[in-house]
């Protein structure tokens, strides 16, 4: 059954042989099925774990640690890799054959970032080496960047090659953290590390590797204040690369900060390090927060929310690092639940500004007035998704944020729970602007096209995921602790 | 004796480093990086890592210099001229840097003694392979996944780079490296060199099994050597859009990956090597490896194709 | 092992030479080259600690050499994906109007 683990890396990594050698249409069917069959595995890798109730893990090669590499996923792992299967093929089947979309202008190269991304991820959430995940990172960084430029406009031009001299400052960072790391234990592997660790407490040195390589995942993920090359990026890119990029891409380095921190890091380094992680998380949410409001641009809007909605999993860090199990296990469950519902509606957004675009022609806030009769569906996705980013019952940020105030609450960490408030008014804010503006009476004619109907019936299925979300009990979710040292089934408050 | 020549080179290193990041024309600032690049390929050497010493002098500074060049000689005059950080700027800037390299030398002096090591682990290890170069075993037998997807980080930079081509069907062959024809000497340079260049590249192939050399090595001194014949205008360039090129593209990392699952159905486990002809095998998906990288390395420097319209 | 040391420090300083370098780059190539020597640097510090693991015979611990041969070529891949943007933006500066009309003359 672990062997899954190796095919949810090289299954979507098979797909760019088709896509090199056929001609376009072939390529692309063969990449689409690669990329589904892929998902199939990450999903039964997630269905395995919950029937087992154990990690899967498998030594590359048959060769254990540290001399072998090797992978596991928990179930915290299985989450994000289910995440991840939801969001890229459908994002592929948004692409296709869309007018102006990366697929039609660029078949070759849309669907082999697209594979290559699905394992990039799937490695990052599995990977247990340090190196190893720095080659994940890289991977993601290289499928990543050309995503923003597929139309080669000097804009995104450029904010492709300001996003790529930040990434590769972050992996610069984060290696650095590695050799220091190696240098200090003689192995990357994190459980050996760990083994290492608990023998003997460690010294100034090993806080200050952690520190680096925080940094780097920090500047990977456009955490604030190293957000600034985030909102060009994923604005400026095509609407299904946007897609992808706000959704997925940056929840690998945040994913690895979770597995630094909260599963490495020794206790009372934690806790010396939640509270600053915390104030970029606030910072994030805060600053902007208020800046998306100004925005005038719908995709600019959408993807400054992204860099203040990626606060939210940093202001777990100290309620994780809690004294007592029970609301440690529930922040980590709302951290995680918000990953996957802003996901789920960061996807439903941008595919629906990607359409509102093809209608409309460009992406004005000014001119939206009565997109709703042109533009239904998109429109109803945008504001379904929105409903999650805002907190509102009964989306699946709505479940997340309350796990999180209520964990703040009965720790005492207020400030922490004012910022969530703060953030929840501050989404509601922009994203009832741009309902509100659709829903308006147009200023003049229409323009005569209505929107692809099943592409935004896809978003709409998103942004309806987002919502599912929302229908999980307010308790710690017993899989996400699946290998982890505690089990949550059974804690009590 | 051996100590001061040591510490002339650390010197010269970070001269070299200092004259690259300061000079503000960019041909004379990627001239020095080069330099520097060969000084720390010697410092490798210097540290007994023959193997890093050779990639570090054929891609780090080689390889990676031709592509600078390219970038200083296409830099727009504007873009030299607009002045970074003023005084002050520059003054914070060197304190942090200073700051930076501080607490690294902190860092380095508090690793702990006895240094840890998996030097044992993999000495032990080796024999199982058949290999003789304990680097060569790391990089294709304990750690062949990151190997993999190093591999296909090669070919997905690739892939990025064609991406800014104009024409979407990548057809066509790219722009010559640099403006103009051939100057003479370069042509004749290039007939000399490249000759006993894909000798050498061969040759260190060969022996990487055992001694230093191996895939990534010899994949980049071809690449030189193809770039040098390229320069000196003795052969073609490569048409991105034809099939063939493609397949010695996916001949490495593909051919690696199938060994992969051929080592799962016979050694048990993915990317295990089959039991007796570990070292058969391993010699074969480094040459298609060693392809791969070679063809690689051209193309992301030469860059996009440049549509099919070009003579 | 005096030779590490030395190594490692002049590691040190050349990830502080790369970090200024990175500051006070005026243009988009001189902060790649700045990447480069940080990485350097980065990759230096990592030799020192291959070397201070020298033992079982062998004159240095061969798994860092191995995993900085690997980072060299990904540094190297980023330089030239670097490069190419960076080529790319100044020709689509310099010729913004023809750009645009290649756009209009693909859309379908």
């Amino acid at each position: 059954m672990s062997a899954l683990l190796v095919l949810a890396l090289t299954v979507p990594l098979i797909g760019l042989v088709p896509l090199l050698l056929l001609g376009p249409r072939a390529g692309e069917r063969a990449a689409l099925l690669f990329l589904v069959l892929g998902s199939g595995v990450s999903i039964a890798v997630g269905v395995v774990v919950v029937r087992t109730g154990h990690a899967l893990e498998y030594f590359i090669a048959g060769l254990a640690p540290p001399l072998g590499i090797g992978l596991r996923a928990d179930g915290f792992s299985a989450a994000m890799m289910g995440m991840c299967a939801v969001v890229l093929p459908l994002t592929a089947f948004y692409a296709m054959r869309a007018p102006g979309a990366p697929a039609a202008r660029m078949p070759g190269a849309f669907f082999m970032l697209l594979l290559a991304l699905s394992s990039a991820l799937n490695l990052a959430f599995t990977a247990q080496d340090l190196f190893t995940l720095y080659v994940a990172l890289e991977l993601l960084t290289f499928a990543a960047v050309p995503l923003v430029c597929l139309d080669g406009k000097p804009g995104q031009l450029s904010a492709a090659l300001t996003y790529l001299l930040f990434a590769l400052f972050g992996s610069v960072l984060y290696l650095l953290g590695a050799v220091l790391i190696y240098g200090l234990f003689g192995t990357l592997d994190l459980a050996h590390i760990s083994a290492a660790l608990a023998k003997a407490p460690p010294g100034w040195s090993f806080g200050a590797a952690l520190a680096l390589m925080s940094a780097g995942l920090m500047a990977k993920a456009a955490l604030f204040p190293l957000h600034l090359w985030l909102p060009a990026a994923h604005s400026g890119a095509p609407p299904a690369a946007s897609t992808v990029l706000s959704a997925v891409v940056i929840k690998a380095p945040l994913f690895l900060l979770v597995r630094l921190w909260a599963d490495l890091a020794p206790e009372p380094m934690a806790q010396a390090a939640a509270p600053l992680l915390a104030a970029c998380g606030a910072g994030a949410i805060l600053f902007c927060g208020v800046v998306t409001l100004a925005q005038e641009r719908l995709k600019l809007l959408i993807a400054y929310s992204t860099a203040a909605q990626i606060g939210y999993l940093c202001l777990m860090f100290p309620l994780v690092a809690g004294t007592v199990p029970y609301w440690s296990a529930l922040a980590w469950t709302g951290g995680t639940l918000h990953l996957a519902s802003h996901a789920f509606s960061k996807a439903a957004m941008f595919m629906a500004a990607g359409l509102l675009a093809e209608v409309i022609g460009h992406d004005r806030l000014s001119g939206l007035r009565g997109a709703a009769r042109v533009a239904p569906l998109s429109i109803a996705a945008f504001g379904i998704g929105g409903l999650s980013l805002m907190g509102l019952p009964p989306a699946g940020g709505f479940v997340a944020k309350v796990m999180l105030l209520t964990a703040a609450l009965h720790q005492g960490a207020w400030w922490i729970a004012l910022v969530v408030l703060a953030g929840g008014l501050l989404a509601g804010a922009y994203v009832l602007r741009v309902v509100v503006l659709a829903l308006q009476r147009p200023d003049g004619d229409l323009p005569p096209q209505r929107e692809c109907g099943w592409r935004a019936g896809i978003a709409l299925a998103l942004a309806c995921g987002a919502v599912a979300l929302g229908f999980l009990p307010l308790a710690p979710l017993g899989f996400l602790s699946i290998g982890r040292p505690i089990a949550w089934e059974g804690l009590a408050p | 004796m051996s100590l001061l020549f040591d510490g002339l080179l650390c010197l010269l290193l970070a001269g070299g480093a200092l004259a690259a990041v300061a000079s503000p024309a960019p041909r004379a600032a990627v001239l020095a990086f080069m330099g520097y690049g060969l000084l720390l390929g010697l410092a490798w050497a210097r540290l007994k890592a023959p193997d890093v010493a050779l990639t570090e002098i054929a891609i780090g500074s080689g390889i990676s210099g031709i592509v600078l060049l390219r970038a200083a000689a296409g830099a727009r005059p504007a873009d030299a001229a607009t002045a970074g950080p003023g005084a002050t700027g520059r003054a914070l800037a060197a304190a942090v840097s200073v700051a930076v390299a501080l607490a690294l030398a902190a860092m380095v002096l508090a690793l702990p003694e006895p240094a840890p090591s998996q030097a044992a682990d993999a000495a032990a290890a080796l024999p199982a392979t058949g290999l003789g170069n304990p680097v060569t075993g790391v990089l294709l037998a304990f750690r062949a996944l990151d190997t993999l997807l190093e591999k296909i980080v090669l070919l997905l930079a690739l892939v990025g780079v064609w991406a800014l081509a104009r024409d979407p069907k990548w057809r066509g062959r790219p722009a010559p490296l640099f403006e103009g024809a051939a100057p003479a000497p370069s042509a004749f340079l290039a007939r000399i060199l490249v000759p006993i260049g894909v000798l050498v590249g061969i040759y260190l192939l060969w022996t990487g099994a055992d001694a230093p050399g191996g895939a990534f090595q010899s994949g980049a001194t071809l690449a030189a050597m193809g770039l040098l014949a390229l320069m000196g205008g003795i052969a073609p360039l490569p048409d991105a859009g034809s099939r063939r090129l493609r397949a010695v593209l996916l001949a490495g990392p593909f051919g690696l990956l199938a060994v992969g699952f051929l080592g799962w159905a016979s050694a048990g486990a993915f990317l295990a090597f089959p039991p007796g002809i570990e070292k058969l095998v391993i010699k074969t998906v480094e040459v298609a490896i060693t392809a791969s990288i070679a063809l690689t390395l051209i193309l992301v420097v030469l860059g996009p194709p440049a549509g099919e319209e070009r003579p | 092992m005096t030779d590490a040391l030395l190594y490692g420090l002049a590691g040190a300083a050349l990830a502080g030479a790369g970090t200024y370098g990175l500051l006070t780059a005026a243009g988009a190539l001189g902060r790649i080259l700045g990447f480069n020597i940080l990485g350097g640097g980065v990759f230096l510090i990592f030799g020192a600690v291959a070397r201070r693991g020298a033992g079982a015979g062998l004159a240095a611990d061969p798994v860092p050499q191995a995993l900085v041969i690997t980072g060299i070529v990904v540094a190297f891949c980023a330089t030239a994906l670097a490069v190419a943007l960076l080529l790319r933006l100044d020709a689509a500066r310099a010729a913004p109007d023809q750009d645009d009309g290649e756009k209009r003359g693909e859309a379908p």
